[in-house]
């Protein structure tokens, strides 16, 4: 659900289903920080993940939109995005 | 950790601090050695990262490069239960996979000649395939399932080894260059010049890899051991997909073939992180670290034949290195045959993190003139002395 945008031109668009303030041109990752939200993943292993390198080179921070990968740090954020975790799945440490 | 003030002399000086350098400076200060460890860079910054950490039956036929595995996996896992850190050593079993039915003629043969040497291999067939690797390609023939491969983080796993050889009193000097190895009047081993001090010492073990020949060149020596360079790309981390290290028949082959020209062989296998690594590349093309996309892109290839799936994957890194390759695919630990007090333990070719704890038992073992766990005489670098004089 798109919430209007703020006179600033912010917007609001969701990560696991909460909302969170975006606004124009900020990227994925940096809107999740701003709301202090540091971890976007957890690995297989079962650790958290979050912005590491924050220039798209480590692909640590990415996150699921539209049935896709990407990496957080440098995906523009929109109004209305969908974006959700991308957790390790059932592989659990043996 | 005991700090000690840095040795001017020691019973053994150990040149490489790899895994198998590492290995043998633990096991040498249990045996009562007082042991310098001397590396030209960072512990672990030669082979020992450029790999997987793979600890492997499944790719050996019986003989004696299989018992030092077998060995080694037990001490793998009491190195585990002792040591303070965490060096994620994983049991997650290796797979084995034929695609044709020569193929699976030929694993099925393999199989039987490795359950008759004492290791537990399974086969199984597609519809088991399906639920024991989900992802695997429909066109499987066969698989065969070996329970006691596994793997370790090989940096850790090396540091984790140098501090409790530095715990128990081996001191290590990094960024210290072997500059040349010092003889006395007869010729034996005197001591190891390095860029960062002399070591006065009458035992050298050469633990350097696929330098190795170079380092014994110091000492006026030569062992038959080249750099084979070896490529794996990673993807980007993505949720298990791939349970058990996979691999297709042909690395079999290709771990044994003496060609000089690239030879690929799909090897996939996920890890903790959530990356997914895909190998193999075997090329002799001395220490070119040039990387090949051609090679890169193949070996994209042969990994998504094996399992579609990682095609929505991106690749994110490929990361390479050398092999340190004998001349007839079998290590080489033991004493130089011409130079008195040098003793080699390179030459495990892409094994070495595999056969380090066990080479370093080995060594160990000669250096203290005891039996060793396993037969020495196969690895003895005397097997090449006739072609080398």
């Amino acid at each position: 659900m798109t919430e209007p945008s703020g006179a600033d031109g912010s917007f609001t668009f969701t990560f696991d289903g909460v909302p969170v303030r975006g606004v124009p041109g900020q990227a994925i990752g940096a809107a999740l920080l701003v709301a202090g939200i540091r971890s976007v993943r957890r690995t297989p292993g079962g650790s958290e993940r979050g912005m590491f390198c924050g220039m798209g080179v480590c692909f640590d921070c990415i996150v699921l939109v539209d049935r896709s990968t990407v990496r957080s740090c440098v995906t523009s954020a929109s109004p209305g995005l969908v974006v959700s975790r991308l957790d390790g799945g059932a592989h659990a440490d043996r | 950790m005991n700090v000690s003030a840095p040795r001017e002399s020691a019973d053994v000086v150990v040149i490489g601090a790899g895994i198998i350098g590492a290995c043998c400076a633990l096991e040498l200060a249990r045996a009562g050695r007082s042991v310098v460890v001397v590396d030209r860079g960072a512990i672990a910054s030669g082979t020992t990262r450029s790999g997987e950490g793979n600890l492997l039956v499944s790719d050996k036929l019986p003989g004696p490069e299989l018992d030092l595995a077998v060995a080694s996996n037990v001490m793998w896992q009491q190195l585990a239960d002792e040591l303070a850190t965490d060096f994620e050593l994983e049991h997650k079993g290796g797979l084995v996979v034929a695609r044709s039915e020569a193929d699976a003629v030929a694993l099925r043969a393999l199989g039987l000649q490795q359950q008759a040497a004492g290791i537990r291999c399974e086969p199984l067939q597609p519809d088991q395939l399906r639920s024991f690797e989900p992802e695997l390609t429909a066109d499987a023939v066969l698989g065969m399932s070996y329970p006691d491969d596994a793997q370790v983080q090989p940096m850790r796993a090396c540091a984790a080894i140098l501090r409790a050889a530095a715990e128990r009193g081996v001191d290590i000097r990094l960024h210290a260059a072997v500059q040349d190895l010092r003889r006395d009047t007869t010729g034996a081993i005197s001591g190891v010049v390095t860029s960062n001090g002399t070591i006065a010492t009458a035992c050298a073990v050469n633990a350097t890899g696929p330098w190795a020949n170079e380092l014994a060149a110091l000492a006026g020596s030569s062992i038959p051991v080249a750099p084979r360079r070896g490529f794996v790309l990673v993807t980007e981390p993505a949720a298990a997909l791939i349970r058990h290290k996979v691999y297709s028949t042909s690395y079999v082959d290709d771990v044994g073939s003496d060609e000089a020209g690239a030879r690929l062989s799909p090897v996939v296998e996920g890890t903790r992180a959530g990356t997914i690594l895909i190998g193999s590349s075997r090329e002799r093309i001395g220490f070119d670290r040039t990387v090949d996309m051609a090679i890169v892109r193949r070996m994209a290839a042969e990994a998504m034949a094996l399992f579609p799936a990682l095609g929505r994957l991106n690749i994110i890194r490929v990361y390479g290195g050398f092999r340190p390759a004998s001349a007839d695919h079998l290590p080489l630990i033991g004493w130089d045959t011409r130079v008195e007090g040098l003793l080699h333990a390179t030459g495990h070719e892409g094994a070495g993190i595999g056969l380090a704890p066990a080479t370093g038992q080995l060594v160990a073992a000669l250096v203290a003139g005891v039996s060793p766990v396993v037969d020495p005489a196969p690895f003895a670098p005397a097997r090449f002395a006739t072609v080398a004089a």
